[in-house]
């Protein structure tokens, strides 16, 4: 991994959740809620359909960060995230990030992930030790 | 009617989930995190784990059974059917390996009301079998008309 300076982008990570996927995530996180995994329950509460877990996206956040230290799980110290817009399944998600402070090893990231014009994860502060 | 702040400052007992192999494979491959160590426990070890690491995020996993019994207390007297997670933190320490039994305990920090909103902060504190400082998570949950 090059050095990386105050303004860098990160590498952008695009990921399309499966029309299954959020099953998966479900039973992986045990997170059975029915907004989730069931599509009639969904429409019945006013949603369009199904929607992502914003766990499941706050973890893509997660990976695009620790990325940069090739996915190393001890990369990550911090992480803070704001989840406002609702993530559909069968949409691509695009994780975006740029490099807010540079401390030493310590990295401080401002990440975004979106389906289209629609931040599902915003204001997201990651720091990473590299 | 004010919203209800009893339960601001409340601690819960300590749940103890145990971390294994298979667990943090399932929560990988879900992710699509492809470091071999999540799912080989030679390439842990080769990395220098003392056996396979959970992703930062499986956290929730791990987490999530103590935090469950704080935001369904009837003391909180949180609507669940109204409510959106708004906000997460994590703060990660020594990493989660399988065979880790992990306690978290969760704790009420706030309860507020902002444009008819409700916003419900609890924190929750992760420690492995050896008393060290595993995760701390900040959970945001927002419940609408409050």
């Amino acid at each position: 991994m090059a050095e990386l300076n105050v303004g860098d982008q990160i590498p952008e990570l695009r990921v399309t959740p499966d029309k299954y996927l959020p099953h998966r995530y479900a039973g992986a996180s045990g997170d059975f809620n029915p907004i989730h995994i069931d599509d009639e329950f969904a429409k019945m509460v006013g949603l369009p359909r199904n929607i992502l877990h914003g766990l499941y996206s706050m973890g893509l956040v997660a990976k695009a960060n620790a990325d940069l230290a090739d996915g190393d799980p001890r990369a990550l110290k911090h992480l803070s995230v704001q989840m406002r817009g609702m993530g559909m399944p069968e949409q691509e998600i695009v994780v975006t990030g740029t490099v807010k402070s540079v401390d030493g090893d310590r990295v401080t990231i401002d990440t975004v992930a979106a389906q289209g014009e629609t931040a599902i994860i915003k204001n997201a502060e990651a720091e990473v030790r590299l | 009617m004010p919203i209800k702040t009893d339960a601001v400052g409340k601690e819960w007992p300590g749940v103890t989930y145990q971390v294994g192999r298979e667990k943090i494979k399932e929560y990988a491959t879900a992710l699509g995190l492809d470091n071999p160590v999540h799912a080989d426990v030679q390439a842990a070890r080769a990395a220098g784990f003392r056996d396979v690491p959970a992703p930062p995020m499986f956290a929730v996993v791990y987490s999530s059974p103590a935090m469950a019994p704080a935001i369904l207390d009837p003391e909180v007297e949180l609507n669940f059917a109204a409510m959106v997670h708004g906000g997460q933190a994590f703060e990660w320490d020594e990493p989660a390996c399988a065979g880790d039994e992990i306690t978290t305990t969760a704790k009420c920090l706030s309860i507020e009301e902002k444009d008819g909103k409700g916003f419900y902060v609890f924190e929750s504190n992760s420690v492995n079998q050896d008393g060290a400082r595993v995760a701390r998570g900040t959970w945001t949950l927002i419940v609408r008309g409050v």
